[in-house]
């Protein structure tokens, strides 16, 4: 695989995510941007795929459980040749297939739609099981919310994948400490959330989740245990005005916010 | 079981799973075919969620579990993951209706039918007779999208001998007649074919028809019997909102086609409180033959 600039990559990724939700006037784009280091660093240096045969058996597969970022998952597959730039122009259009929420049909590149919270890990658990049934090499991808964790099935998951030892299963979870009304540890407390995931039988890893070193040094190794990154990520991060803001979970950026919001990611 | 031994010696993509149910019932199947069994604890959600990603991936996945579990614990996995993902995942419920009657409410499966019906790729199985249970079990893995297979101990033998044209989509007739039409699913259907003796006895002819299939339903065989016959009495043993009963009334609106007399059997829109065996709390709710026979003498009689 060509070696891919994931700095570069992240800025264009963010720059066409603040230009959909512009043009779809759609809202998300505080945990759009929260995670964009976490898939360019996937899409760029870690995972294994062929953008023009997105169904090609031995690929890396990849699944958005915070679906309402999917902005950032159709514009990071743009960007790595899955299909052309100028389809995100489509997305939040009317009659046309770019949903809000990550959406796999007639897109290619997208394994699984998601929308409703905590639904992606045990699904990404059943990918990796079949892995092991079937003696195959390929590793599985789940970015989650921090949020997304107060759903009790990411915990029957947590417990399912470490008892069936699915060391080829990834979680990165975005922990960008806000979720829809308020903080996290206000609104339901995750702390002390790694030794909670660790107690759970998973090999735990907390970074910087827009560190792209800290990323890649991270997700490239094998482990004995699947794996669980808990990434500090700023939600908004790129954009001044949306970094640590929760209205940006709701606003779309528009005219004067619009053109700072370009200026500052061209930069 | 014989149909999922059949299936999981034929393919290596046959997976079982259980909700921690089945004590007794899974042990040999385990232990052939332990790369193709896994008993996931008692956690729905994940249960769905992990067949999801299974099934993404070409498996034919059965689940297994009981009474409200496999169904209204994990819906929206029913609905996001496996139905809008039109995946091959196979809901096997055991505990139809009032199966489980004396334990409680909880066990009562008995808005299945609807909610299920309700899904968008959802097909909804509830077997009369074993065989039909056998043969859906078969003919559900190679059907596309999901299935929901409402399993009870039932007793019914076909009267006709053993199935052999089974077609999921297709209602079988278990006893002809002529007078009136009895439809009904799953193993209340033993009280269908009892009250249609009792008539005999009295001179009045009833088809009783096993509607094995209630999604897709059979729509011909519905039309069928609003013409042929003089009336209909569905019955089933589960809630009245939107089960059976209510899927063939829709028939005779879409083809606006009418018996001349309708009755529905099944539960008021109401849950049961009272501990009772499945006859029992049959014969408590309205359900059982003898309000079969009152209902088609009392339409004999006008």
């Amino acid at each position: 695989m060509e070696t891919i600039d994931t700095d570069e990559l992240a800025r264009r990724i963010r720059i066409h995510a603040v230009k959909m939700v512009n043009k779809g006037g759609s809202p998300h784009i505080g945990s759009v941007l929260s995670m964009v280091d976490i898939l360019a660093v996937l899409y760029g240096n870690i995972m294994n795929y062929k953008a023009k045969e997105p169904k090609w058996n031995d690929r890396d597969r990849f699944i958005l459980s915070k679906g309402h970022a999917g902005a950032g998952v159709y514009a990071v597959l743009a960007e790595c040749g899955f299909f052309d730039v100028k389809e995100l122009d489509k997305h939040y259009k009317n009659g046309l297939i770019f949903s809000g929420h990550v959406s796999h049909k007639g897109i290619p590149g997208v394994e699984f739609y998601t929308g409703a919270l905590g639904h992606g890990l045990p699904v990404a658990a059943g990918i990796a099981l079949r892995a092991k049934l079937d003696d195959l090499d390929y590793r599985v991808f789940t970015i989650l919310g921090d949020g997304e964790l107060d759903e009790g099935s990411n915990w029957e998951a947590f417990m399912f994948s470490a008892h069936r030892n699915l060391n080829n299963l990834c979680v990165i979870i975005d922990r960008n400490n806000l979720q829809s009304m308020d903080t996290i540890e206000n609104t339901l407390a995750l702390e002390p959330l790694a030794e909670k995931i660790k107690s759970f039988g998973w090999h735990v890893q907390e970074l910087d989740g827009h560190s792209h070193v800290a990323l890649k040094d991270a997700l490239i190794k094998s482990y004995k245990k699947p794996l669980c990154i808990i990434a500090n990520t700023v939600k908004g991060k790129g954009v001044s005005y949306m970094e640590n803001s929760i209205e940006w979970h709701y606003k779309t950026p528009k005219y004067s916010q619009f053109e700072q919001a370009i200026r500052e990611l061209e930069k | 079981m014989r149909a999922l031994f059949e299936l999981a010696s034929k393919s290596k993509d046959v997976v079982l799973i259980t909700g921690d149910l089945g004590f007794g019932l899974f042990e040999d199947f385990a232990q052939q075919f332990p790369n193709q069994f896994i008993n996931i604890g008692i956690a729905e959600q994940n249960m769905i969620g992990v067949a999801s990603g299974l099934a993404l991936e070409g498996k034919v996945v059965f689940v297994y579990s009981i009474g409200n579990f496999p169904t209204l614990r994990c819906l929206e996995q029913i609905r996001n993951d496996a139905c809008y993902h039109k995946l091959n995942i196979n809901i096997m419920c055991m505990g139809a209706g009032f199966s489980y009657g004396a334990l409680g409410m909880s066990h009562h499966a008995t808005e299945d039918i609807a909610i299920m019906r309700a899904l968008p790729e959802m097909t909804v199985i509830s077997p009369s007779t074993e065989e039909e249970a056998y043969f859906a079990t078969i003919n559900m893995a190679k059907y596309k999208g999901v299935c929901y297979l409402r399993l009870d101990k039932s007793k019914v033998k076909n009267s006709q001998g053993l199935v052999t044209d089974f077609e999921i989509g297709k209602g079988s007739i278990l006893k002809d007649g002529t007078d009136y039409t009895i439809i009904a699913c799953g193993g209340i259907t033993e009280e269908a074919l009892s009250a249609a003796h009792i008539l005999d006895q009295k001179g009045i002819g009833c088809k009783v028809i096993s509607m094995h299939t209630i999604k897709p339903i059979d729509k011909s065989l519905i039309k069928k019997c609003a013409e042929d016959t003089k009336g209909v009495i569905t019955l089933e043993e589960g809630n009245i909102t939107g089960g059976l009963g209510s899927a063939v009334l829709e028939i005779f609106s879409e083809l606006n086609v009418f018996p001349k007399k309708i009755k529905r059997l099944g539960i008021h829109d109401n849950y049961i409180s009272i501990v009772g065996s499945q006859e029992y709390l049959r014969d408590a709710v309205g359900i059982s033959k003898k309000f079969i026979v009152d209902s088609i003498l009392e339409w004999d009689e006008s």
